[in-house]
């Protein structure tokens, strides 16, 4: 019998739930590491019982843990997140040089083949990776040295790499995204990296078509076409068919293009979800009416799904990590919102239910799909 | 042995129970409490003191017989009320935010 684990971070800890391959009855457990803010939870592909978080705290800093049973008891593991070399600075907001400086590890992406190799995209913006089960950090500078790294300029919650995508089918090619610099990709295991933000239009930038400097929200990309990536940007939802080298703009007919998540359904490459959000001024639903948008044809032709979702009074957010898709036969949709509730549709989006509504700020979502 | 007060979260994540005694060699200073604290209970690594500076980590505070140690050298020895066990080394998280 197939079942599912959603891994949900919160500003004030990690929750855990559980269901059957119904996804109609729920166990919730946690909070794990209450009062501390959990950016990302999440499990390996390679070993669903291995899985990694990222606890933090403005008192104590950051700490990494790991669970080896699927969440039910957990380790800390290494927390020395060091920048290989003089680091060197960054544009701070008022465009003087800023020391780069460690604060927080927003988002774990384990290997898809080895449950002890794991890369952690850091605020500020780095890429680590650890090869024994994050007991030790190392790393990969080429994309700070990339280049252009002296010119980039955190957006509002930080400059921080939020994105890791990694290449089902070329091992060797990751695509990472930070805010508010852009999308980049390495072809050769992280030691090289270039930009990929050709096509984006960003007016808030004073050259709106820069090679860096973009807003990117975040970037999902569906494992069986992996050359083709959807964005949300700060505004504009984008997509990509030759692997970032181009980007073109689908936002079609969405009320508003400004959002934070993206997810692609877990068996229709071209089926992808976005949750608009009124603006960057006002960051809650158009209308007070929490809608997630589809597209059954890759962007730009969108429908609305509000079955099981408050069309009135509603004003959360849904941040960038915090929606997911399980892999059952019927796709599980699921996402968290900062008011504290997770919902899930059982049925790629049709219907929607709610697992749990009053949590700490959603900050994460993800979903394993356990069989 | 020395003793020492922690914050409810530090406790937590170190997995501490009971009372926190550390054998500390004189003189005993800040930093090798923090370090003692850091091989006894290896989750609290970087959590007091920064890892890459080393430095006391900005919403931690020290306090000790009565007094704020939060400014004080890491190295300079620290009360003998403190170092004979007396009285307690208090690790306090600021009073900040939520």
């Amino acid at each position: 019998m197939s079942s599912v684990r959603v891994l949900v971070g919160t500003r004030k800890g990690a929750f855990i739930l559980t269901s059957d391959g119904k996804r109609e009855k729920w166990d919730v457990s946690g909070p794990h590491f209450g009062g501390w803010e959990v950016y990302h939870l999440q499990g390996s592909p390679a070993d669903p019982n291995r899985i990694y978080a990222s606890q933090s705290s403005g008192w104590f800093g950051q700490v990494v843990q790991r669970s080896d049973d699927g969440g039910q008891t957990w380790e800390a593991v290494g927390n020395k997140f060091e920048y290989e070399g003089d680091p060197g600075t960054h544009m701070w907001y008022d465009g003087t040089p800023h020391p780069w400086e460690f604060k927080r590890v927003w988002h774990l992406e384990p290997s898809l083949t080895d449950p002890d190799w794991v890369y952690a995209g850091v605020e500020d913006a780095g890429l680590f990776h650890s090869r024994d089960g994050g007991q030790t950090w190392q790393e990969l500078p080429g994309l700070r040295q990339q280049g252009s790294g002296s010119n980039w300029m955190p957006g509002a919650g930080g400059m921080c790499l939020h994105t890791v995508l990694l290449d089902p089918t070329s091992p060797q090619r990751i695509y990472i995204a930070i805010s508010a610099a852009g999308a980049f990709r390495t072809d050769d295991g992280g030691h090289t990296w270039k930009p990929i933000n050709r096509g984006l239009f960003s007016k808030y930038i004073p050259d709106p078509t820069a090679e860096v400097g973009h807003c990117v929200h975040r970037i999902a990309m569906h494992p069986a076409r992996p050359n083709t990536l959807f964005m949300q940007k700060h505004w504009d939802v984008m997509r990509s068919d030759d692997a970032g080298d181009s980007w073109h703009e689908v936002s079609g007919d969405l009320p508003t293009d400004f959002g934070f998540p993206i997810q692609v359904h877990a068996h229709e490459p071209e089926t992808i979800y976005v949750v608009p959000i009124k603006s960057d001024s006002e960051h809650y639903p158009p209308e007070g009416k929490l809608r997630v948008y589809r597209s059954r044809t890759g962007g730009n032709q969108w429908e609305p799904l509000t079955d099981g979702l408050p069309q009135s009074n509603c004003f959360v957010n849904i941040l960038r990590d915090s929606m997911a898709v399980d892999s059952l036969d019927s796709c599980g949709v699921y996402f968290g919102t900062t008011g504290g509730q997770v919902y899930v549709s059982p049925d790629g989006g049709d219907h929607w239910h709610t697992i749990v509504r009053d949590l700490p700020a959603v900050v994460s979502v993800e979903v394993q799909t356990l069989s | 042995m020395i003793r020492v007060e922690l914050p409810y979260h530090l406790r937590v994540l170190g997995k501490i129970t009971g009372d926190v005694e550390l054998a500390i060699d004189a003189p005993v200073t800040l930093g090798k409490v923090v370090e003692a604290l850091e091989q006894s209970y290896p989750p609290l690594r970087g959590t007091i003191g920064d890892l890459e500076t080393g430095q006391r980590r900005p919403l931690i505070r020290f306090f000790a017989c009565q007094e704020d140690w939060s400014f004080a050298n890491f190295d300079a020895p620290l009360p003998a009320a403190v170092a004979s066990g007396q009285e307690p080394l208090l690790i306090i998280g600021a009073i900040a935010g939520g």
